[in-house]
This record gives C-alpha cells, sequence and structure tokens, in this order.
C-alpha cells in the first residue's frame, strides 16, 4: 500500500457534485499526476461533509485546511501551492462570516466546534464506495461482536438502555420496537430501512447513505439478527440516484466479504439486504403506507393496530426505523449503551442531525447533542441571519412541525421540549425566517405542500386541508374576514383530531403555530389589509415619493406594463390598476424614490 | 475477495487497514500525537526535506511511533535547511535544523522516543499571532 503523506478529500455529496466536485476530483488527480505526487498524495471522493452552504468542499489532511467553493480550475494552484510547497491558498479558506478572516485551522470554524458527530461519524470522511475504509473505522464489529458475544434478548435491551428513540419523525424509543417484533413468533419477518426522506429541505438520511452507507446495512442486520429476520429491505425513492448508486456498491462489497449472506461470521445467521424504489411520495414516510408501497399497492396509511411489528409487509412482523436511527446503532454496540445514554437529555439521548436552512449563513447538515439550545445551532454554528438582518422564526420538524419564534431560542431542543413548545422534532428539518418573511405565507406554503402530498383516502385530511389553504390564500389576498381566523383555528383542531394517518394529524401544525405566536400578522393582513414584512404581493403598493422623484424616467422605461407615468424632470406616478408588483422600478431608480407600502 | 468468517478475521484486516486512515484520524487532534512540521519551501526542497520527510514517515511507522507529519512553508531558516519543527504532546515545539536523514534517525530515537535534546536546535526567536 503506498504511503500516503497527504489526503485530499472532495466532498462527493449530492450538494457538491452538483457544483462540479466530481471533475474537481478528477483534475486534482491529473495534476498530481504531471507533478509525479500520485504515489504521494491520496484523492478521496467523500461523503458530505454538511457544510452545503460554501460547497463544493476540498478538505486537506493532516494539516486540516479547509477549502470553500473550489473550482475544477482552481486544481493547479492547490497542487502547486499547498500539496508542493506547502501554502494554504488564502483565497479559498473558509471565511468567518462575522470577522471575515480566514480560518487556517478547519478545527477553529463555529460550524463543527459544538457538533458531535455519532450518525454522521465518516460522512466526509471516509470514501463511501470502498468497504476497507469503513472497515478500518471499526466497521462491522458491532455486528461480529453481537453474532459472537450477545443473544438477541442482550441486543435488544442494550439498545433500549441506550434510550435511542426514533429519528424519523415519532421519537418512538427504538428498543421497544425491536422488542415486539421480536416477540412476534413467525416463520419469516422483515427489517426495513425507511429512507423515504420527504420533508422540504431535510436531506440527513440522504447524506447518511452517501457518506456511509455501510452503517445502514450493519445495523440492520444487527436488527434482523435481535428481532429473528433473514431479510433486510431498504425503501429509498428513486429521486435519490446517487444514495441508490452506492448503496448497491455498498451491499455488493458486503456481499464479497461475507458480511451480508448466509453463515455471517461462520455463524447460522443468514441475512440479506434488497433495494425497494419510492416514487417519493411524502404519504410513504409513514410506515404503514411505506409497507404497501413495497408490496406493490397504493401507497396509502391503513389503520393502527396492526402495528408493522405484529402485520407489517407482507403481512409478517416487520420492525421499520429510518435511516438516521440505524446509523447510530453500530456504535451503540460497540461503545456501549451507557456511553451513548450519557450525551443528551433526559428523555432524549444522542445526538440528531439537523438540515439548517433559510435565512441563516451557514446553511448545512449539522449533527448536535440533544439538549442543544435554538439559540446555539442558529447563531453559533449556524453563523446567525443573513445579511445582519432580525431573527424571526424557527420552523422545525418540516411540514408537520410549528413555527418557533425569539421566546424559544433559549429551549434545549429535544423531542419533549419542542412539543411542548408547539412544534416537533420530526425529522430535523430547521428552517429559518427573518423579518422579511410573512408568516402566514410560510403557513401557506407548508400547508400546499401536505395539501399536495395528501394521499386522498380520509376526508378530513383530503377536503379540510385544501379548505384551509383557500382560506390562508384569501388572507395573503386581504380578502378574509376577522371570522376566517377563528374559522382556520376550529379546521386545524378537526384535522388533527380526525384524520388517519400523521400526515393528516399534524397538517394544521405550522398554521396553529404562526396563529398562535405571529396572531397580529393575522389580523394585521384581515383588518388593515397590510403584510407588515411586505412579502404579500396583493397587499404591495408600490409608490413614489414625490420627495426623493427627480424625474428621469428610468422606472418608467423600465415598467413592463407602462404603469408609471410623468413627464421629464417632473415627479412620476404609478398607476396601482395596472402595476402587477414586478418590482421592476425599484430596481430600475437610482434614487430610491420607489417604496413599497 | 477473501471472505471474513470471524470477528478475529476483521480484526486482522482492520489493522492491516488501519493505515488508511490513520493519517485522517490523527489529524482531527493531532495534539495527541507527535506533530512534526517539515518546512518544504524551494529552498528546503533544494537541500533535501523531500528525503527527510519520506524518511521520517517510513521510519515512524516502521518504529510504531503516532505521528502527524506536515509539510509546512518556509520557516525562515534558510542557513539551516532543511529544518523540521517537532512537537511532543503538551510541550512546546522544538525546530532542528540541518537535518539529513541521519540526523533525522537521531531525532527520532533521542528526542521523540525519549525527550533528550540533540545537536541542531534553532533558537526560536518570534511569536506568532495565535499567542496573542
Amino acid at each position: 500500500m503506498a504511503n500516503y503523506k497527504m489526503h485530499l478529500l472532495v466532498c462527493g455529496g449530492t450538494g457538491c457534485r452538483a457544483s462540479a466536485s466530481d471533475s474537481i476530483g478528477e483534475s486534482l488527480k491529473q495534476k498530481l499526476e504531471e507533478n509525479n505526487l500520485r504515489e504521494e498524495v491520496q484523492v478521496i471522493m467523500t461523503g458530505c461533509f454538511g457544510f452545503c452552504e460554501q460547497g463544493p468542499i476540498v478538505k486537506i489532511l493532516p494539516d486540516n485546511t479547509f477549502y470553500t467553493q473550489v473550482k475544477p480550475e482552481d486544481s493547479e494552484e492547490i497542487v502547486q501551492e499547498h500539496v508542493i510547497k506547502g501554502r494554504q491558498v488564502e483565497r479559498l479558506l473558509y471565511k468567518d462570516p462575522e470577522k471575515g478572516e480566514p480560518i487556517h485551522d478547519a478545527r477553529k470554524m463555529d460550524f463543527y466546534k459544538k457538533q458531535i458527530r455519532i450518525a454522521l461519524r465518516n460522512c466526509g470522511f471516509i470514501d463511501p464506495e470502498n468497504i476497507d475504509e469503513y472497515i478500518a473505522r471499526d466497521g462491522y464489529f458491532a455486528l461480529g461482536t453481537v453474532l459472537k458475544d450477545m443473544s438477541r434478548e442482550d441486543v435488544i435491551s442494550e439498545i433500549k438502555e441506550s434510550g435511542l428513540r426514533g429519528r424519523g419523525g415519532g421519537g418512538f424509543p427504538a428498543g421497544l420496537k425491536w422488542d415486539f417484533a421480536y416477540k412476534n413468533e413467525s416463520d419469516q419477518k422483515y427489517v426495513v430501512c425507511n429512507a423515504d426522506e420527504g420533508d422540504p429541505g431535510a436531506f440527513m438520511d440522504r447524506s447518511i447513505l452517501e457518506g456511509d452507507p455501510h452503517a445502514v446495512l450493519e445495523a440492520m442486520a444487527i436488527c434482523g439478527y435481535a428481532i429473528g429476520a433473514d431479510k433486510g429491505l431498504i425503501y429509498i425513492r428513486a429521486e435519490y440516484p446517487l444514495a441508490i448508486k452506492r448503496l448497491k456498491i455498498a451491499i455488493d462489497q458486503a456481499r464479497q466479504y461475507g458480511l451480508l449472506g448466509e453463515g455471517i461470521f461462520s455463524t447460522d445467521f443468514n441475512f440479506d439486504i434488497q433495494l425497494r424504489y419510492g416514487a417519493g411520495a411524502f404519504v410513504c414516510g409513514e410506515e404503514t403506507a411505506l409497507i404497501h408501497s413495497m408490496e406493490g399497492d397504493r401507497g396509502e396509511p391503513t389503520f393502527k393496530p396492526p402495528f408493522p411489528a405484529e402485520s407489517g409487509y407482507l403481512g409478517k412482523p416487520t420492525n421499520v426505523n429510518n435511516v438516521e436511527t440505524y446509523a447510530n446503532v453500530p456504535v451503540i454496540i460497540n461503545k456501549g449503551a451507557g456511553w451513548y445514554s450519557k450525551i443528551g437529555t433526559e428523555k432524549s439521548k444522542g445526538t440528531k442531525v439537523f438540515a439548517l436552512a433559510g435565512k441563516v449563513n451557514n446553511v448545512g447538515l449539522i449533527e448536535v447533542p440533544m439538549g442543544t439550545t435554538l439559540r446555539e445551532v442558529i447563531f453559533e454554528i449556524g453563523g446567525g441571519i443573513k445579511e445582519g438582518k432580525k431573527f424571526k422564526a424557527v420552523q422545525t420538524g418540516g411540514p408537520s412541525g410549528g413555527c418557533l419564534t425569539e421566546d424559544h431560542l433559549d429551549t434545549p431542543i429535544d423531542f419533549d421540549n419542542l412539543l411542548a413548545a408547539g412544534s416537533i422534532m420530526g425529522s430535523g428539518g430547521m428552517v429559518v425566517m427573518d423579518e422579511d418573511d410573512c408568516m402566514v405565507s410560510v403557513a401557506k406554503f407548508f400547508l400546499e405542500f401536505t395539501v399536495e402530498e395528501s394521499c386522498g383516502k380520509c376526508s378530513p385530511c383530503r377536503i379540510g386541508n385544501k379548505r384551509m389553504h383557500e382560506l390562508l390564500e384569501r388572507i395573503t389576498q386581504g380578502k378574509a374576514e376577522k371570522k376566517d381566523l377563528q374559522r382556520l383555528k376550529n379546521m386545524s383542531h378537526v384535522i388533527a383530531d380526525t384524520s388517519l394517518c400523521g400526515l393528516g394529524q399534524t397538517a394544521p401544525s405550522p398554521v396553529l403555530s404562526t396563529l398562535q405566536n405571529f396572531w397580529d400578522e393575522y389580523v394585521a393582513h384581515v383588518e388593515d389589509q397590510r403584510c407588515p414584512a411586505g412579502a404579500c404581493k396583493e397587499l404591495m403598493r408600490y409608490e413614489i415619493i414625490p420627495e426623493n422623484c427627480v424625474g428621469c424616467t428610468a422606472c418608467a422605461r423600465k415598467c413592463p406594463v407602462g404603469a408609471i407615468t410623468g413627464e421629464r424632470k417632473q415627479v412620476h406616478y404609478i398607476d396601482q390598476e395596472k402595476c402587477i408588483k414586478c418590482g421592476a422600478c425599484v430596481e430600475a431608480c437610482k434614487f430610491d424614490a420607489v417604496i413599497i407600502k | 475477495m477473501a471472505k471474513i468468517k470471524s470477528l478475529e478475521d476483521l480484526k486482522k484486516k482492520k489493522e492491516d487497514l488501519q493505515k488508511k486512515v490513520d493519517l485522517r484520524e490523527r489529524a482531527d487532534q493531532p495534539e495527541h500525537f507527535v506533530q512534526i512540521k517539515v518546512g518544504m519551501a524551494t529552498s528546503g526542497i533544494a537541500s533535501g526535506a523531500k528525503e527527510v520527510m519520506d524518511f521520517l514517515m517510513e521510519a515512524l511507522e516502521k518504529r510504531n511511533i503516532e505521528a502527524v507529519v506536515t509539510q509546512a512553508g518556509d520557516m525562515g531558516y534558510s542557513y539551516a535547511e532543511p529544518t523540521i519543527e517537532v512537537t511532543r504532546p503538551d510541550e512546546e515545539p522544538v525546530v532542528f535544523g540541518y537535518v539529513d536523514t541521519k540526523r533525522a534517525d537521531e531525532i527520532i530515537e533521542k528526542y521523540i522516543k525519549r525527550g533528550e535534546l540533540v545537536d541542531g536546535i534553532l533558537p526560536q526567536n518570534y511569536r506568532t499571532i495565535d499567542e496573542e
């Protein structure tokens, strides 16, 4: 094996690949080749580093240099300067968003300081297409240990003691779920991995599958041993082609090593994994709908009980966990439940991965211990609000969650605290909003998503959410009455109480939480036909301040509908009837004379 | 590919593969290991810094010393190239000049292993902005 002096880690996650990280890897290799350095410097395509905002990322070890927004043409300079001469390429270094100073050592980045990486431990560290790198990181040791030294009951009680709760949204204790599947006797059982990640903005499951697929395979095998199943199925959306590709490679390599298949580790334990593709319907993240979809039926939920642990895939006992939950399992076995349960809060153990999105400086994927506050996540790891604007709200848990305000910033994040605050953990989406975001529109956006994704099976969800959406539409157009707000509230409660599955039951959450936390904003829309954030188009008026207008005619010439009139060197006027609120006049005016009301 | 038939097989395989990620794992917390910086600017390379670095990496591995060897830019001691800076865990860095493979060997045996100083130490007469 070549003895490499330096490792160049190039992010090969979907985000960075979209900005040509593939060709960065290739051109780095080529430049190294030209300089006869292929034997000394290794280029590794890894999974996601989480720092997607500034991608593509290239990290250089052992000196912990973190290059951001790298382009293929930068590879010449990286090789000539950094690799050959040992000088960092200053202009590519990550810069502290507050001070603007380049950071020379990645370990000093605020983004990584507070993170503890368990589920993401190998993402951005190993080559996901090479099982050897996973094994070098203690991969498959947990499976080996379990098969050699632990009884099935031991495994289940270890998971129970760790306090691991389902990371897909529900937060149900994973050990308990395994126990149910274990106790239900049957000739055939199944282990299912839910990789149908559907929340807008959440991409932790995809990143784990792309960056560390073996972790999930190993955990599924451990689960199979514990509950007595020899077949595993990963339900993954076809919209994740890279994750699918890497899973296929991983399964293939594991089979070649005999880590999947028959007689694993020379025991009588058999386990194999297959992929099942979904079409990307949000409701199929619900476990009964997921199972129906795998069976070839319509992806519609059915009433529970019976739970899948009793009657799941093809009517057999089935354990369904999501990707992130499984990714924690090998670490729990290797380090022990005691180690794991020391991290986190009383009732929520371990860490949680969040997809940080919206108006925050460091958009990306982060993993923090449960109990970290929203303030730490948004302002320290996230680097604060973009362009120095004011924080307004954070939506957690995707379309099933709620909006939390400044008052909640110091709440330690865990399953129960978020629930008490009127939102949920969900799968870990976190969308940050600033003063320019209209909360009615935000609620409308999330509801629009659930309306589209509702499977239509039960009427509260199918009809109720549609009606609510219409009401919100009217509010944002300034056509609603005060009564409508009460109507919204009533409908929310009915839909939450009477829907069949989680999708419908939680669909009104964004509406309820914004009604509660931003009541004044709703009232302003309804009573004054005014959008305080200035975001609702129908309620906006573009006007010209006579004092500032010099009559340069720039706005009138730019207006696509001829709504602006006025002579040269005379104050101009906007005809509100004709105005389509495109904003072209604001951009055209050099004297700040056009304002939005 | 040979099948992995037991936990012992897996352990052996891991040991063989450990080298693949050693460099990356140590880079996460270099302060726990011996850190060596080799001055690799033009003058360093011209006087043989590359051979010294190769020698160090190979020798350290053979002698089972866990270390992080990085290349650095010019350290400013052009008269004494090749230069290397050695930091033992929790100790102040020491810079050695005129390092050839023979002296590198001596540095490993005496300073890195036992903390004994050897000839060729250069006085450190600057501060870095990190200390401010």
